[in-house]
């Protein structure tokens, strides 16, 4: 997928068209364009207060966009509830882990079958076939999940007991239990070590292999974002500012702007000084 | 991936069963010792124990404060009085009426302020209670009976045959009505429907992040419970033979609350061990009656500095599996 040629033919996942959110006299995002292309994994970065979790967060229908559209594998899903755009197969993490505290590892995976799940108040109650075939289904699929992440262990563990790198991968595998079409994930290596870090990097290359998913996320540890993104997408105060291939960003101008601020003219000298070297 | 096993949720330990069958067998028993006033205040736990049980579906199981309970026991109670007195229709054929009624209007009350948070709910529904009783008093269509309430219903029947008039015949009904919505809802806790709502009371963001349709899943608690608080209504009403608003008052919802957060919540044994405590303590303190409601309100604030959880919080999955077992978990993965 690193050729850019090959990334263009690809079918489109997730489109957004002049995306605009407004929070009274803010503009937190402003006619963002993004695309995400099947089978990539596409970093969104920027500093404090670009709009990045502001664009996650109306792409799963927390927030409804003031302008714009969210098309997922072409069709419109602009202000659709966030548990409608979960059936359609966009699954999301969180960037302060939002995980089910007082429930099980497993409990907390099952969540991630609710939607592919149907049964009813009287089928509950009354445990039809069909009710206990879909629960059978649940389990299994929320056990091969937790295997994937390599948490079985504490299946029966409360999910605020365990470690926090546990937790994060607790979310994620939560997120995959739905399977997703996309996997959205809102700062995954935060709070991580360097040995958790480098795993989850493993993780998600592997997951793109092995489970067809395509995957967008915000990052702000750069050896993360340099090392496993096919496409980079930059924003700065709402707006995107830049996209390309990870090592094009690294080098663009606007970016180091933004980052790095531009009005020293000194100091934008010196910062160009030491990427010479 | 070698131990794909379904997990021990549902599992039942033998010893476990065993406790259950002996705690079944003392209820049925019970009457056959009891003299009927005794008799009379186990069926006042089996109503207390009912109504916990439909509270805890909403406060337990969703964590949505509801102060307005009684509102809904009112209207179960009232549907059944109205219709039994006017059309003459046997009470047990009112028994789905009156949980209809009080669903009903559940629903049409609470879908416009679902999405209300914590206590903003709390305030709106205790107001939704006191506006039934004030409605009561009112005597809409001369319907109710105003302040006096409605007289002389019937005993429970079916119109022929089935026919409950002692004290051991009313306690068999309600404590047969309370196992068979324990049954109910243990299944429930057990299913999709159950986890949805732990869901949303864990983290409601969350839970709509991962598919669960908050608004209706905390609609569905509401006339669940307010349906099953009908059910209530249905059965004290006959066995009182009246009804007045005075039985709908905001300290009933408090009472309900009450044994809510003594059993522990979402936990159904904690109901009936919160049922017994509202129910059974009055009659124990019967002869320092002038202290109760000391000794209650001390009550209340110790168990809510040493047992904040309750006096049986449920336990999740097979943690509750294991601990009776003594099994060490943890081999495998």
């Amino acid at each position: 997928m690193a050729d850019p040629k090959a990334r263009s033919q690809a079918d489109i996942v997730l489109e957004t068209k002049r995306l605009t959110k407004i929070f009274g006299g803010l503009t937190a995002v402003n006619h963002v364009d993004l695309r995400v292309h099947k089978g990539e994994i596409l970093s969104l970065i920027g500093p404090n207060g670009a709009g990045k979790t502001t664009v996650f967060n109306v792409v799963s229908g927390i927030y409804k966009p003031e302008v714009g559209n969210v098309f997922f594998n072409g069709r419109d899903i602009t202000g659709h509830k966030p548990h409608q755009i979960v059936s359609y197969g966009v699954a999301r993490t969180f960037q302060n882990i939002r995980l089910f505290p007082d429930m099980t590892c497993l409990e907390n995976i099952m969540a991630g079958q609710h939607c592919r799940g149907k049964a009813g108040l009287f089928s509950s109650i009354f445990r039809t076939s069909g009710q206990r075939r879909e629960e059978t289904r649940i389990q299994e699929v929320a056990a091969s999940r937790l295997h994937q992440v390599k948490l079985w262990k504490f299946h029966d563990d409360l999910a605020k007991n365990i470690a926090y790198g546990s937790q994060r991968m607790l979310e994620i595998a939560r997120a995959l239990a739905s399977d997703p079409d996309l996997l959205v994930l809102d700062e995954p290596s935060s709070g991580l070590n360097p040995r958790e870090t480098e795993n989850l990097m493993e993780f998600l290359t592997g997951l793109i292999e092995t489970d067809d998913v395509t995957i967008l996320l915000i990052e702000h540890d750069m050896n993360v974002v340099m090392g496993i993104s096919d496409w980079v997408v930059v924003m700065d105060e709402g707006r995107k500012i830049a996209e390309g291939r990870p090592e094009e960003i690294y080098t663009n101008q606007r970016v180091i702007e933004a980052y790095l601020g531009k009005d020293d003219e000194e100091e934008e000298a010196a910062y160009a000084a030491t990427v010479e070297h | 991936m070698e131990s794909i096993k379904p997990s021990g949720i549902k599992s039942i330990a033998t010893s476990q069963r065993a406790q259950i069958l002996i705690v079944i067998g003392a209820f049925m028993a019970y009457p056959f010792f009891a003299s009927d006033y005794f008799i009379d205040i186990a069926f006042f736990f089996g109503i207390y124990a009912l109504l916990g049980l439909s509270l805890n579906i909403v406060l337990g199981e969703v964590g949505l404060f509801d102060l307005g309970h009684a509102g809904f026991y009112a209207i179960g109670a009232y549907t059944t009085a109205i219709l039994n007195t006017k059309f003459g229709i046997p009470i047990l054929v009112l028994l789905p009426i009156s949980a209809l009624a009080a669903a009903l209007f559940a629903y049409i009350v609470c879908s416009p302020v679902i999405h209300l948070q914590g206590d903003y709910l709390l305030i709106v529904t205790l107001g939704m209670g006191e506006i039934v009783r004030l409605a009561l008093i009112n005597n809409p269509f001369d319907l109710t009976g105003g302040p006096n309430g409605v007289f002389g219903i019937d005993f429970p029947s079916l119109g022929g045959g089935l026919f409950i008039d002692s004290s051991i015949e009313f306690y068999y009904l309600i404590w047969i009505i309370v196992a068979l919505s324990i049954l109910g809802l243990i299944r429930l806790q057990n299913s999709r429907i159950g986890r949805a709502w732990n869901y949303i009371r864990e983290d409601e963001t969350a839970a709509s992040a991962n598919g669960v349709d908050v608004k209706n899943y905390k609609l569905l608690a509401f006339v669940l419970g307010a349906a099953l608080a009908g059910v209530a209504g249905n059965v004290y009403a006959s066995k009182l033979m009246c009804v007045s608003p005075e039985s709908f008052t905001f300290w009933e919802s408090c009472l309900m609350f009450c044994i809510v957060l003594i059993g522990g919540m979402g936990s159904i044994p904690g109901v009936l061990i919160g049922a017994a405590f509202i129910s059974l303590f009055p009659e124990i303190f019967r002869p320092f009656a002038m202290y109760r409601m000391l000794v209650f309100g001390s009550a209340m604030m110790l168990m809510m500095m040493f047992r904040p959880g309750g006096f049986w919080p449920r336990k999740r999955g097979a943690v509750e599996f294991r601990s009776i077992l003594g099994a060490p978990g943890r081999d495998d993965g």
